[in-house]
């Protein structure tokens, strides 16, 4: 049998579904202790996970290096990287949003500076709209733009708007629900299609009785 | 023995041979095109990025981004006769993760003209073939243009739509696929058959019979029919194990009609062989005939395990000042002769890995 590679996203989502995988069957005895390491191996030696880079996960599997991985909607909207898409697992739910100032009044005849982590879905946001923007990439603290006057709005993930508020921010637009999928590298799909189906299936059948 | 080929060396050669075993002729092509010839089907290359320069004479050229475009200019438009043609050529374009050009190896075939049922079988059997010569561990997807655009037609989708449609088949999203058929409230039927189009996959010979169940129309009909006498060929060719039908291979509609496919073998992460019938891109380019093909990508035979024992070479022979070089010759002469590869050095080399080390000084050969 052969050993599947899964990358996992560091962090509460991670550990979600790394829950749900033992759940399933899919265990690994170490992974019950507090431990620093980045891979390990179930005890019969069928499944191998990993710690990535939630922002990562999509490239690991992509490349091959893991043959499936929970990767957020997010990534594979910024990214979209050349892998199947199998299963919404209907967790880590979220949106990704338009925010601004509460005051915010959005002046249609200047260009509208866009602070995001995220510069191919605000861009593709916006030239649908047929907005002229001027995109500035920042990597973490996106709520500080508007307030210093780096940016006129944000486009982030928003998930209870608890930071924005604290910011005196508020989502302003919705551009599209995001929650956690199950992608697969597509050769691992097709030589290891056994144990990616059962991967798939235990989870699926988890997040069915979870609904 | 560490006389071996690289991978990509040993799979051109027996790529070759395959295609001339076929009736198929070497297509040369110079490295330069006018910039124009791409200009007008940019959406049929990889990447739309073209290196260009300025002729002497002002015009405009690109090295080429792609073969099949180049070929088809050359074709001529014949109603009863097909031209066979396999090339092996160097190409120019950006690489998805390292947003440079790079040159990439890619050898193939096009067959063009009078296209028919045979024609189309023996293509794909040879886009089987070819992934053989690369590996013993390969899978060949097979889709249909003709299936999928007449079940979405039949669907009545929007040609807007129709994108949503055919990026969640590629994806095999099936909660989008099904979502998408929700808000178009589309029949538990039709439903059933479109979201068909990610669930049913596998083996040609498994799936090909059960796709007449899905079929709406006569395009949807026709399709599975071709299909149908395709698994028969590639049954008698013993192939049929390795072929699968998997509709997750979309290639642009605007440029493909007929059968499209995707070739992976073990170990390499991505797609290795694509291709497909392209009639409408022969439409576009102002020609009347039918054409179908398929590339092979062989930068990304690197990514294969290299058959071999990790050393660089059987002898290394060092020499130093006093030693003459007629007796030098003598040596490396009588070990190449012994069908060992020898490298003759007055140093010993950094980071070679040798099997065996011959000292040659004054006196003689010393181990």
């Amino acid at each position: 049998m052969k050993t599947v590679n899964i990358a996992l996203p560091k962090g509460r989502l991670g550990e979600k579904v790394l829950k749900m995988l033992d759940d399933a069957g899919f265990s690994c005895p170490e992974t019950k202790e507090n431990d620093r390491r980045l891979i390990l191996e179930s005890a019969d030696g069928s499944v191998r996970y990993f710690w990535v880079k939630p922002s990562d996960v999509a490239i690991y599997v992509e490349r091959g290096a893991a043959d499936i991985g929970i990767a957020g909607k997010d990534i594979l909207l910024e990214y979209s990287p050349d892998v199947y898409e199998l299963l919404d697992l209907g967790i880590g739910v979220c949106r990704m949003a338009v925010a601004a100032k509460k005051d915010f009044r959005d002046r249609t005849d200047k260009t509208l500076r866009v602070a995001t982590k995220f510069p191919h879905i605000a861009t593709a946001y916006y030239e649908k709209k047929g907005r002229d923007i001027d995109i500035i990439k920042l990597n973490g603290s996106i709520e500080l733009a508007p307030i210093l006057d780096l940016s006129d709005v944000i486009v982030d993930i928003v998930e209870t708007g608890t930071t924005l508020k604290e910011n005196d921010l508020e989502p302003k637009e919705t551009i599209v629900p995001i929650s956690a999928r199950l992608v697969a590298n597509k050769a691992s799909f097709k030589f290891k299609n056994e144990q990616v189906k059962r991967v798939m299936d235990a989870l699926s059948k988890q997040c069915a009785e979870k609904r | 023995m560490a006389e071996q080929m690289r991978n990509d060396e040993t799979v051109i050669q027996g790529l070759k041979k395959l295609y001339r075993k076929y009736g198929y002729s070497q297509f040369k092509m110079s490295k330069f095109e006018e910039y124009d010839t791409y200009v007008q089907n940019k959406d049929f290359l990889i990447s739309d990025k073209v290196i260009t320069f300025t002729d002497t004479n002002g015009k405009l050229l690109a090295m080429k981004p792609d073969v099949t475009i180049s070929i088809i200019k050359n074709s001529e438009d014949s109603e009863n006769t097909v031209q066979k043609l396999y090339y092996n050529e160097n190409v120019y374009r950006v690489s998805a993760g390292a947003h440079a050009f790079r040159e990439i190896m890619q050898a193939g075939l096009e067959c063009i003209g009078a296209v028919d049922t045979y024609s189309i079988c023996e293509v794909i059997m040879l886009a089987a073939k070819s992934l053989g010569v690369i590996s013993d561990s390969f899978v060949l997807d097979i889709s249909h243009m003709g299936y999928v655009s007449g079940l979405i037609d039949g669907a009545g989708f929007s040609a807007k739509e129709k994108a949503a449609v055919l990026s969640a088949i590629g994806e095999k999203n099936l909660p989008q696929l099904v979502s998408i058929c929700k808000e178009k409230n589309l029949s538990e039927e039709m439903t059933w058959k479109i979201t068909g189009l990610i669930t049913v996959y596998g083996p040609i010979r498994e799936v090909a019979n059960r796709l007449s169940e899905g079929c709406v129309n006569e395009e949807t009909e026709q399709a599975a029919e071709e299909l149908r006498t395709l698994c028969e060929v590639l049954e008698q060719n013993g192939l049929a194990d390795k072929v699968q039908i998997d509709f997750s291979v979309v290639n642009d509609m605007n440029y493909y009609n007929g059968i499209v496919f995707r070739g992976y073998v073990e170990g390499i992460p991505t797609g290795i062989l694509s291709g497909g019938q392209y009639d409408k891109l022969m439409e576009k380019m102002g020609k009347t005939s039918k054409a179908l093909g398929f590339a092979v990508y062989l930068d990304l035979l690197e990514r294969l395990e290299e058959p071999g024992d990790g050393y660089d070479v059987d002898v290394l022979l060092v020499y130093d000042a006093s030693a003459p070089v007629s007796e030098v010759f003598a040596k490396a002469e009588e070990i190449t002769n012994s069908g060992k590869t020898v490298l003759v050095s007055a140093s010993v080399p950094e980071s070679l890995r040798y099997r065996e080390k011959f000292v040659w000084t004054e006196g003689g050969a010393a181990k």
